[in-house]
């Protein structure tokens, strides 16, 4: 944790109230994003329990399993979810801009650049926390390799037509929130947290309804007092009043109103089976809507307060001015999401289970480009984030108290002007240290001269002049200038290019061999109720 | 009835084993273990010169410029005739200028102007950015611990067959991102190199280096204990071979007086009061700089088994500060400055790898702190830090450490599939805190 955000944290302590830990927000946040609260059933990993999901705040669509165990229930589930998410997907896909990306050609081997679609938006999708980035990630992994009657006609329990589609897709927004400064797929808290500091860990940061509590508190209260009666208040029925975020639910919940309503449901469903005849059927099967009604009654009074909370966190998020490179990151996005949607077009099976040897270094070394770019781009997008950066000495701030013309030696002397800055910063600049500054949306790199003072610094310009003798105007700092130098550079470079995955070397276990098509996870006894 | 321990012949003998795999074996490649300061680098030097001797071109792999730059003058200083390919980067001053003055040291930006020397030399990230239409028949990958799996994974293709040093008990390479979704994949990205090859190629030889020529007769014990526990390893010394005395007597005060316990033993530990600090503690670091400038005006002289008899002063660039985090060495650089010393290295853990000193000062990772996180539990941290002396070492640390560790055992999650290979960093830090204490001076600053 960094010096700032400890002092903030420590400030939220002492006001009662969190304190700005950004100034613009550095997530994009869409028009029209689809929230999605699920909830799991305790001691049943991947046994989705309901969820509310959709993008109007007033009309979310409420989905219950009222038998989580049961698997044709699972299923009608998962379709019905398919049925809400994917039309919202593809309406993305639709909309498409013309765009250029520099591709390897085939046959001569150059790169060279080709025309392609890019989706002129991209949806997205808020989950309330982390652990609902996790069931997502979870949810697609149990339907990515689903088979269904049309694809197998001997598959003994198909899935629902698009459930397997819906599968690919949650497993690429999961893995694309990896992605360090994505925001095709969003936890409100982490979003949150990113914003705001609370006088709470982090790890209680994770609880939607204390973080807000912090943010937001009711008029008289202190954060603190309303953090802790969102994680713990009880009703007189002993039920919490701010229900945790999900997926996960109250075990009080699952107890004492849960479990007691799905045994309603499981002997209503046993009697409605053993009737003997129509009249009785028609009875029976009264009781077991009733049953099934309850349930999703249940399902609704634990996901309803999450989902106004996550519509909320999303209204305070929308307050803060967006950041100067969020549109750049969300175009990454959008790229990605056009490629997913490119793979699907071209009928490629759905990601395998495990990534090859290249792929997962390709991802890595992406993921750390992304980090290093987050870091820079949010420095420099706000001048608090910059704050943080200064304190822990990467970066300082002041004013040029003068500017020396001094050329380059070699044949055809450039410029390399002297700049001496003043700051009260304490950067830690090595000898020769590189430092760059921000013109005009480029860095401008200069090299670390010495200092004249304990703050006084000496820099000499060494890029960005034009190729003159004498410097572009506007190209050189003038005296009186208030400038941000960074020791950390403002642009990735890209890593090297990875071997294919037919060439992986011996070391790596050589080449991944044909790619087989995947089953869905085997049978096991406790699969089948 | 026990034979004495030599550790020449031991040595050598390991050394020949090595150097007979990596030419003759049927195997693509030999996996090389060494403890701290085991003439690792003597032996890549020793290989290199055979591997060219045999008429095989070699490429050699280092992880830093510093690392490559070393390597190549050691190669040069060795076998001046050599001709030898530095590639370096296209960045300004990308190689050390000590290298322009060996005449058959050829440096270039491009692998194409390399072509047909017997040794290249560069790093990883370098040789991932060539490309070859026939691969090199031999490679010497050096530091091999320090690598990531992907480094190796844009380089292997370069190679037929390779040699692979390096010291297990330093840092493990690290991402700053969560690689959690591969752990327990043999090719996992952010492991080490070493890790991924052995996953995919069991078969291989392994060899290691039984003795530390370095850490002297006190420190080896410790050190193989705490971080090498399935591979010990000896010192090369005994304990009568090296001394270290100062001229002036100790004025009585907490440094001096851990300074002489150093000297008589090869540990001390000044222990200041327990407190939460931050990481830049002041009063830590103004004690780990008054140590550094007791040492030197005390007029230290090392005796050691180079020339025995013959003290050697003991000079500002023989010492070096070690820390966990980069704001504490530039906090110490700072306190030594206003004392008026500047040719003392201070450096974090991750910078002091492979270097040597004979007295080394470290300001422990956890002191001062309310927790133990992993960054400081890890084992390598500690294991680099406590493995750079020849002399001593003294480690300065608030009060409180053991209670530290007791309140936060490790709690890292256990990832299916990952080989378990050496004491967790919790272990390892209360055996060397215990053996520590015998050597403590309290001190109120």
């Amino acid at each position: 944790m960094s010096l700032i955000s400890t002092l903030a944290r420590l400030e939220a302590v002492s006001t009662g109230h969190a304190q700005p830990a950004a100034t613009v927000r550095h997530r994009h946040l869409s028009e029209r994003p689809l929230v999605f609260v699920p909830l799991t059933t305790a001691g049943e990993a991947g046994a989705p329990l309901g969820a509310l999901v959709g993008t109007d705040r007033d009309a979310p669509r409420l989905l219950a399993v009222p038998q989580p165990r049961d698997r044709d229930l699972r299923f009608a589930f998962l379709a019905e979810l398919a049925d809400v998410v994917l039309p919202y997907m593809e309406a993305y896909g639709a909309e498409v801009e013309a765009a250029e990306r520099t591709e390897t050609d085939p046959e001569s081997g150059k790169r060279v650049k080709v025309e392609v679609e890019l989706c002129a938006d991209a949806p997205q999708l808020i989950v309330p926390s982390r652990a609902g980035i996790d069931f997502v990630r979870l949810l697609g992994r149990s339907m990515r390799f689903r088979r269904t009657a049309e694809q197998d006609p001997e598959t003994p329990y198909p899935a629902p037509a698009r459930v397997p589609l819906l599968g690919r897709w949650l497993t690429h927004f999961g893995e694309r929130a990896r992605v360090p400064g994505s925001s095709l797929l969003l936890a409100a808290t982490d979003v949150l947290a990113r914003h705001w500091a609370t006088g709470q860990s982090s790890l209680e940061d994770q609880h939607l309804g204390a973080l807000l509590a912090w943010i937001d508190p009711p008029d008289g209260v202190s954060g603190a007092d309303a953090a802790r009666a969102a994680e713990l208040a009880r009703d007189a029925h002993g039920q919490l009043e701010c229900p945790p975020a999900g997926p996960a639910t109250d075990p009080a919940f699952d107890n004492k109103l849960l479990a007691p309503a799905i045994e309603r449901h499981d002997r209503a469903r046993t009697a409605l089976a053993a009737a003997q005849d129509g009249l009785e059927a028609d009875t029976r099967l009264g009781e077991l809507t009733a049953a099934e009604r309850e349930i999703r009654e249940l399902v609704l009074s634990r996901t309803l307060p999450t989902w106004e909370k996550v519509w909320r966190g999303l209204d305070l998020l929308r307050a803060l001015p967006e950041g100067a490179h969020v549109e750049e990151r969300w175009t990454r996005d959008r790229w990605s999401f056009t490629g997913q949607r490119d793979r699907i077009a071209a009928g490629e099976p759905p990601q395998p289970r495990r990534d090859d040897a290249v792929t997962a270094a390709g991802k890595l070394a992406a993921r750390e480009r992304e980090q290093a770019r987050l870091e820079a781009q949010e420095a420099l997008d706000d001048p608090l984030v910059m704050a943080a950066r200064r304190l822990s000495g990467e970066a300082f701030a002041g004013e040029v108290t003068d500017v020396v013309m001094a050329y380059s030696e070699g044949k055809r002397p450039s410029p390399r002007p002297l700049v001496t800055v003043r700051t009260q910063d304490r950067p830690h600049l090595g000898e020769r240290a590189k430092v760059y500054r921000s013109l005009g949306g480029k860095p401008q790199a200069a090299e670390f001269v010495g200092r004249e003072a304990d703050d006084l610094f000496v820099l000499r310009i060494v890029d960005k002049m034009g190729r003159g003798k004498v410097p572009e105007a506007g190209s050189v700092p003038e005296k009186g200038d208030l400038l941000c130098f960074t020791t950390f550079e403002h642009e990735q470079r890209g890593g090297p290019k990875l071997p294919d995955p037919e060439a992986t070397p011996w070391t790596h276990g050589g080449p991944p061999g044909e790619a087989v098509p995947e089953a869905a996870d085997p049978l096991t006894a406790e699969d089948v109720l | 009835m026990t034979t004495v321990f030599d550790p020449g012949a031991a040595a050598a003998e390991a050394t020949g084993a090595i150097l007979a795999d990596t030419l003759h074996s049927a195997h693509r490649g030999v996996v090389v273990d060494s403890p701290p300061g085991a003439g690792k680098s003597t032996l890549v030097v020793r290989a290199a010169l055979e591997l060219a001797d045999a008429g095989r071109p070699l490429m050699i792999v280092a992880q830093t410029n510093a690392q490559v730059d070393d390597l190549v003058l050691r190669l040069a200083e060795k076998s001046p005739e050599l001709p030898v390919g530095r590639l370096h980067s296209s960045d300004a001053d990308p190689y050390d200028k000590a290298l322009d003055d060996l005449p058959n040291v050829r440096k270039a930006a491009k692998a194409g102007e390399l072509t047909g020397l017997p040794v290249v030399v560069s790093t990883a990230a370098k040789w991932a950015h060539v490309k070859v239409d026939e691969p090199w028949r031999h490679a010497i990958v050096d530091e091999a611990y320090q690598m990531r799996s992907d480094a190796l994974l844009t380089v292997a293709g370069l190679f037929e067959r390779a040699l692979f040093v390096g010291d297990p008990g330093q840092l493990d390479p690290f991402s700053i991102v969560g690689s959690e979704q591969w752990a327990g994949l043999s090719y996992d990205p952010s492991a080490s190199a070493v890790t991924t090859l052995l996953a995919h190629n069991p078969e291989l030889p392994q060899h290691r280096l039984p003795v530390s020529w370095r850490l002297p007769a006190s420190a080896a014990p410790l050190v193989s204990d705490a971080f090498y526990p399935f591979t010990p390893f000896r010192s090369g010394t005994g304990h009568g071979d090296r001394r270290l005395a100062f001229a002036v007597p100790s004025d009585g005060g907490g440094p001096d007086r851990v300074i002489d316990e150093a000297a008589e033993s090869g540990w001390g530990l000044l222990e200041l009061p327990a407190r939460h600090t931050p990481r830049t503690d002041p009063e830590a670091v103004r004690a780990v700089a008054t140590i550094v400038r007791r040492l030197l005006d005390r007029v230290g002289a090392a005796t050691s088994e180079r020339a025995p008899g013959e003290p050697q002063p003991l000079t500002a660039d023989r010492i070096a500060v070690g820390t966990a985090h980069r704001d504490q060495a530039a906090a110490v650089r700072a306190a030594l400055a206003e004392l008026g010393v500047t040719e003392v290295t201070v450096d974090t853990a991750n910078r002091l790898q492979g270097r040597e000193y004979d007295v080394t000062v470290v300001l422990h990772p956890l002191s001062g702190r309310p927790d133990a996180t992993a960054f400081h539990l890890e084992t390598g941290r500690l294991c680099v830090l406590t493995s750079r002396h020849r002399h001593a070492c003294i480690v300065v640390c608030r009060a409180g450490v053991s209670e530290l560790l007791d309140d936060y055992p490790s709690t890292e999650p256990v990832q299916l599939g990952t080989l378990v290979k050496f004491p967790d960093g919790w272990e390892a830090n209360h055996a060397v805190l215990a053996r520590l204490r015998e050597h403590r001076v309290s001190w109120r600053p």
